[in-house]
């Protein structure tokens, strides 16, 4: 009885974990098609091809050619790639700079209008990116900033997203700690960069891949508040090969997953406890 | 006293952004919503009205509210059984979370070309369906669009509720169901009269979770479908989208104001709901 609920669990799992990670193994597997076999097994779907579909998990003559030709013939492909580097990670740089500041403060201090700034950091949290689209594109034209990086890694910056990750980790360390440092004389700064940052590092990775994955994806903002082609990230370069170069749609799709899934395995752990933090209460 | 001033010291630079980036944009857009797109006059709620009689807003509005009503339950319900199934096991858990976290690290837009192959009109999913002798049909421009964004949600959503739900499971302490089994009571008490209860506050922060991811459906159905998908799925994101192609600013500013306040209400009633619990 009780070995068959075993199996019955396993038996849901591997199906429901089948389904996840099917599209990726699929993209990945596909990747390796050649332009000819391509045509063959999805031009019906992609080109104009007019013969029946005939997918397939693995390929039948696998190549590394359309890797070669976008790596080395693409240089579009590399732009926006760069563009995508670029715009997450300044993101990211500027995010642990003011964000863990920010974060300590709530952690750390009981000051007056601690709780409705939380709160309206919090309400800031869950705004969906439209309600504030008419003011961050009107903001961006007085300051001049449409059409360049800055229009997104400036907004970015200052998200409140990584705040409320964080706040949670440093209130974590136990008050202990820094009324043992207060005894050796250690300002507030220094129990900040010598304590806080060293023992809330968890809290800080895992706010930053939580912060990498959702910026590497970034679409509405990108869309919104650029224009210039060359300055797009891969994520809105990507839909628009899909129409004209098969072979390259595949194999740029699994550049572009590669970052994100690698700092995924990276950082799974983290990813875990920075969810987990994000369901905490107050 | 002087605590207070390091406090706002590191305050400080987050602060001024927001209030740079947001706080005062916003206070603008508020103003402006009352005002006439030309010459700056005050024009009262006639904005408001505008946009409230606007059919597209209506149906957008009503799209969006169907889609959360329908999507955020299921989700919850469905990472709820997950988590509990996961929680049985021992050892391979971690190779199970790892698996249904996945789908969040992928980029949307790396999966287009998925979807094409599996939905188009000579796709996957009819070709399967023809093998059986049914008809198929451009599943993306029917309202099967709808459920497709469905389930890509959950796809993409399905781990984080996981790790959420087993986080809260986990606060529950291991003597409490001890000491229930000693005074006899079954798996199914057990689940009733100890998990759920404690699990109620946990619902709260899962759902608001939940919800803000699903306003970030419109990269799917944006990537799939562009700027005009089939109707059932045309939602909010893609009206504002629409609008501000046309720089209808007004009709934005209003009905950004009207969304601000509602989800800053929806927020502060269910703060309230949760401490009522405790």
């Amino acid at each position: 009885m009780r070995r068959r609920k075993y199996l019955l669990v396993y038996a849901v799992l591997i199906l429901a974990g089948f389904v996840m990670v099917l599209p990726v193994l699929m993209m990945a597997c596909n990747s390796f098609m050649g332009p000819q076999e391509l045509k063959e097994a999805y031009g019906a779907v992609l080109g104009e091809g007019r013969e029946n579909l005939s997918a397939r998990f693995l390929p039948v003559y696998p190549t590394l050619r359309p890797y070669v030709e976008l790596l080395l013939d693409s240089p579009d492909f590399f732009v926006m790639f760069w563009n995508s580097v670029k715009q997450v990670f300044s993101i990211l740089i500027g995010q642990t700079a003011v964000g863990t500041m920010a974060a300590w403060a709530f952690a750390r201090y009981e000051f007056r209008g601690r709780k409705p700034l939380f709160i309206m950091y919090m309400i800031l949290m869950i705004m969906p990116f439209q309600v504030t689209m008419v003011s961050s594109y009107l903001v961006l034209s007085k300051l001049a900033l449409l059409d360049t990086h800055l229009a997104l890694i400036l907004p970015g910056i200052f998200s409140t997203f990584p705040v409320f990750i964080m706040e949670k980790f440093f209130r974590s360390i136990p008050k202990e700690v820094f009324e043992a440092a207060q005894v050796d004389g250690a300002g507030e700064l220094a129990s900040f960069l010598m304590i806080g940052i060293p023992l809330g590092s968890p809290g800080i990775v895992s706010a930053l891949i939580l912060n990498f994955l959702e910026y590497w994806n970034a679409m509405e903002a990108p869309m919104t508040f650029l224009k210039t082609k060359s300055k797009l990230p891969l994520s809105l370069y990507l839909p628009e090969i899909t129409t004209d170069q098969m072979s390259a749609s595949f194999v740029a799709s699994v550049v572009m997953m590669i970052p994100a899934v690698l700092g995924f395995l990276w950082g799974r752990e983290y990813l875990q406890k920075g969810i987990e933090a994000s369901g905490l209460k107050e | 006293m002087k605590k207070q001033k390091t406090a706002y010291l590191f305050l400080l630079p987050s602060l001024i952004g927001t209030t740079v980036f947001v706080l005062i944009p916003f206070a603008d857009v508020i103003r402006r919503s009352f005002l006439k797109a030309v010459g700056n006059t005050f024009v009262g709620t006639a904005n408001y009205r505008e946009v409230l009689t606007n059919q597209a807003f209506g149906e957008a509005v009503w799209h969006t509210f169907r889609f959360l009503s329908i999507c955020i339950p299921l989700l919850l319900v469905l990472s709820f059984g997950i988590a509990l199934l996961l929680c049985q096991l021992k050892g391979a858990r971690a190779f199970f979370q790892t698996l249904f976290l996945l789908p969040m690290a992928v980029p949307v837009a790396s999966l287009v070309v998925f979807f094409k192959i599996i939905f188009h009109e000579n796709g996957l999913l009819n070709e399967l369906l023809n093998l059986l002798h049914m008809q198929g049909k451009d599943w993306m421009s029917t309202d099967t669009a709808f459920w497709i964004l469905v389930f890509s949600y959950i796809w993409k959503n399905l781990g984080y509720d996981v790790v959420l739900w087993i986080a809260a499971r986990s606060g529950i302490g291991k003597e409490q169901y001890e000491a229930a089994k000693v005074s006899g009571a079954g798996a199914k008490e057990c689940f009733f009269y100890i998990t759920m209860p404690q699990m109620k506050p946990g619902i709260v922060l899962i759902g608001v979770l939940s919800f803000v991811n699903a306003f970030r459906v419109f990269r799917e159905a944006y990537l799939i479908a562009g700027d005009y998908p089939h109707e059932s799925i045309y939602m909010l994101q893609h009206l504002f989208n629409n609008w501000f192609t046309r720089l209808d600013i007004q009709k934005m500013s209003a009905a950004a104001v009207m969304m601000a306040a509602t989800v800053s209400i929806l927020l502060c009633l269910l703060e309230r709901w949760n401490e009522k619990q405790e």
